[in-house]
């Protein structure tokens, strides 16, 4: 589905060129759940906006069904972290998560059906005459969501949804993202520096080295497919993967670089 | 080693097939090379200049009503040398800077005054709100019949426009006065007086600076047009006259000495400000003016 | 309750424009100056001097050139502001150009506009577009160039370019800038109005104005004066009206930031 090459992204300042991303180079199926860690400062959002087409990479190549992106593809559709600057003020919450529907020129009554079901699927079906900044948070993140899933996107890309809400808003939208994921089957990239939730969200981790970035690693995940937030945070499992995946980053920031991977299939 | 993976993170990720992969691909435009905005605003500049040359000469403009830019800029020389020229500008000036100071120290005075007293604050609001848009052109006649061409005209125009702008900022900034900052300072036992000096003063110096540079060119604008239209002594004043007596080229260098005046004048208030409130930047509301 | 409380609302609107208007009426009364006749008188003169007849004939004809000239500053404005403002380089050339035509004191334009455009109604019309566009172009430059970078973001990434990118982001993004430089634009258009009638007119208020001071029509003139100050009035508390409404959100949007 979603196939990054040897993607990298050197930014020219005045005196300097500085190199966020040397070599990224990983695939992502249709279907999966992948969450993308790394230490601070590694490139995660740069590597985001290039696979969404809103930023050129200086060298490589990221694909969709193939086809390689040059500019942001119908097809793809972004979370940012910032959910109070992603939403459109002007409008009310329903005009937002429909404006993207009147671009692909989806017919009035199909384009009520999506709005509804998006925004019951995130848990605000009365809040459609609401402005944003009228809401709480986490709710504006919802509705940020519900645009997202509402239009349909082949894949979604997430870059730290959950960031800027606090912890117990951050618990329920993560188990929204699951169970979006479950029922509607939509491939999702998740860009987070929060390890616990990575581990806990996704079927598959990668875990970036710091910059110039690399993949560290490809780690996955094999908790059962239904979690919650009480138990599976309490397996033992899943202190083992997350424990791995935090000497990994901890690895990563002291700048050891993976492994070379030559001979691998 | 990864022992946990057992997923291709993907063909040829590292080593020595790097370089075929990034050799196919395309590499993103250096953007090194975009000039720089001063040199770009220069160009604009220059391009003006070059306009205001071309166009007389072509069929679109006449040269009677827009001279080319090299005779413009020799009455502008001509001026320089003019004496007459210099104490007009020396008259504009002055009575710009009297009625701004006069307008700034009323402004600022009223201001805090009302703002710091609630009670007040409710009973002028719909004065001030009345007043405020009055035009002070409707002033002009008024001028005219109480002090004919002499000073005392630029002054009550100015001093009636700038004063409102002044006023305006610093009621926006007494509001913006932080509650808890000046219940602390009441609970410290300061009275009226000191919490003006030390909590709504600083608070509002932003605001003030603001109002001061925006009276500033207002002040401008309506020492010119008193000038203008009125006659009193000054470049507005010499506008006219160039204008009656059909000197085009000198009417267009006085009106090029004005907007240069206005643009230093915003400079120079631009710079106090910052200097002023060099401190104060992260403390700044958001008032879009 | 409410009674009471919208009693002294009320009370507080009036209190001091009552006392201020006593104290003219009275410090005013029995005046013999020539240049401030008593309040009575001019009240008295006001109905006499303003009937619909002259209203129209004077009055009417102002407001439309102010109208014309504000309309055609909006659109000029707006459109060469979105496209200077959305390209780096064209902004970047243009902006000490138009800072310098910005800082021309509008009344100024008066004698050049005359040079080619005569003394009619397009002289009068060009004038006040040529003075209020300035704020307007400028704000809206500004508005444009300060666009939210995610809120660009997401909607690129959503498809939307061209039009639709105009409609639905650039120019809401920038409405509370434009709305200001329209406010400023307002002010100065009605300065503009008034001085290109006293310059040269066969009509408007500021011509009728300005007639009666020569003609040494005094308290007809003060009415005009009264005229103008309550027209100044009214045409603000119109713009603030309009703003209000077309800018719900955005007010809304800053209450709710400050509250936080």
């Amino acid at each position: 589905m979603l196939d990054v090459q040897g993607l990298r992204k050197v930014y020219d300042g005045r005196q300097r060129q500085v190199e966020a991303v040397r070599d990224l180079t990983f695939t992502i199926d249709d279907g999966d759940l992948v969450c993308l860690v790394g230490p601070s400062g590694c490139g995660k959002t740069t590597l985001l906006k290039c696979m969404a087409g809103l930023l050129p990479p200086t060298s490589g190549e990221v694909r969709l069904r193939g086809k390689p992106i040059t500019g942001p593809p119908p097809g793809m559709a972004v979370v940012f972290q910032e959910y109070g600057r992603s939403l459109f003020p002007w409008m009310s919450v329903r005009d937002n998560v429909e404006l993207p529907l009147r671009q692909k020129r989806i017919a009035r009554g199909k384009r009520r059906e999506l709005v509804d079901e998006a925004l019951a699927a995130v848990g605000l079906a009365d809040t459609h005459n609401a402005y944003p900044w009228q809401l709480s948070g986490g709710m504006q993140q919802r509705v940020a969501i519900a645009r997202a899933v509402a239009y349909q996107p082949d894949v979604l890309l997430m870059d730290e949804p959950f960031a800027a809400v606090d912890a117990q808003t951050r618990a329920d939208l993560e188990d929204l993202i699951r169970q979006l994921w479950q029922r509607l089957g939509v491939t999702i990239l998740f860009v987070t520096h929060d390890i616990d939730e990575a581990v806990y969200l996704g079927q598959r981790v990668l875990i970036l080295s710091s910059s110039p970035t690399v993949v560290q690693e490809s780690l996955r995940i094999d908790l059962p497919d239904t979690r919650d937030q009480l138990h599976t945070r309490a397996e033992p499992r899943f202190t083992q993967l997350r424990g791995h995946v935090y000497e990994q980053i901890q690895a990563a920031k002291r700048g050891q670089r993976p492994p070379a991977q030559a001979g691998r299939p | 080693m990864t022992a946990v993976d057992n997923t291709p993170v993907g063909a040829g990720s590292a080593g020595p097939d790097r370089g075929t992969s990034a050799a196919a691909h395309r590499a993103a435009p250096s953007r090194r090379r975009r000039p720089p905005t001063a040199l770009l605003g220069v160009a604009g500049l220059a391009g003006l200049l070059v306009l205001v040359q071309v166009l007389p000469s072509t069929p679109l403009v006449s040269a009677r009503y827009l001279p080319p830019a090299t005779e413009i800029l020799a009455a502008l020389v001509e001026l320089l040398g003019d004496g007459a020229f210099w104490s007009a500008l020396g008259d504009t000036l002055t009575g710009w800077a009297i009625g701004l100071a006069i307008a700034v120290s009323a402004g600022i005075a009223l201001g805090v005054l009302i703002g710091s007293v609630p009670a007040l604050r409710a009973v002028t609001a719909s004065t001030i709100e009345f007043l405020r848009p009055i035009p002070s052109v409707a002033l002009i006649p008024l001028a005219v019949l109480l002090y004919g061409t002499g000073l005392e005209s630029t002054l009550l125009l100015v001093v009636y426009a700038a004063f409102w702008q002044v006023l305006v900022q610093v009621l926006y900034g007494v509001q913006d006065v932080d509650p808890v900052a000046d219940e602390t300072a009441r609970s410290y036992g300061l009275g009226r007086w000191a919490r003006i000096r030390h909590v709504i003063w600083p608070t509002s110096l932003p605001y003030v600076m603001t109002g001061v540079r925006l009276a500033a060119a207002v002040a401008l604008v309506l020492a010119i047009t008193a000038e203008l239209v009125i006659g009193a002594p000054g470049l507005g004043n010499r506008i006219a006259v160039a204008q009656t007596s059909g000197a085009v080229d000198l009417m267009y260098a006085l009106v090029v000495v004005t907007g240069l005046l206005g643009v230093g004048i915003n400079l120079i208030a631009r710079a106090v400000e910052r200097r002023a409130l060099s401190w104060h930047q992260s403390m700044r509301g958001e008032v879009i003016v | 309750m409410r009674a009471a409380g919208v009693l002294k609302r009320a009370g507080l609107v009036v209190a001091l424009p009552a006392v201020l208007l006593a104290v003219w009426w009275f410090s005013s009364a029995g005046s013999t100056s020539f240049y401030a006749p008593p309040l009575s008188k001019i009240l008295g003169t006001f109905a006499e001097t303003w009937t619909v007849e002259r209203l129209r004939a004077d009055v009417l004809p102002s407001l439309l050139r102010l109208a014309a000239g504000y309309a055609v500053a909006v659109l000029v404005g707006v459109a060469l502001g979105v496209l200077v403002g959305s390209i780096r380089t064209v902004r970047a050339t243009l902006e000490p150009v138009l800072e310098f035509f910005r800082a021309i004191p509008p009344p100024v334009l008066v004698p050049i506009i005359m040079l080619f455009a005569g003394i009619e109604n397009t002289m009068k019309i060009v004038v006040i577009a040529a003075g209020c566009v300035w704020p307007i172009l400028l704000n809206t430059v500004e508005g444009v160039r300060a666009t939210d970078e995610v809120l660009s973001d997401t909607a690129r990434s959503y498809g939307l370019t061209g039009p639709a990118r105009l409609r639905h982001l650039v120019l809401p993004a920038a409405s509370p800038q434009i709305a200001a430089g329209m406010r400023q634009a307002l002010s100065i258009g009605i300065i503009l109005m008034v001085i290109s009638e006293m310059f040269a007119a066969s009509n408007g208020l500021g011509f009728t104005i300005v007639q009666f001071q020569r003609t040494f029509a005094i308290p007809q003139m003060w009415t005009g004066i009264l005229l103008l100050g309550l027209l100044g009035f009214a045409l603000s508390v119109l713009f603030r009206f309009v703003e209000m409404r077309a800018l719900a959100w955005y007010h809304g949007l800053r209450q709710a930031q400050r509250s936080s």
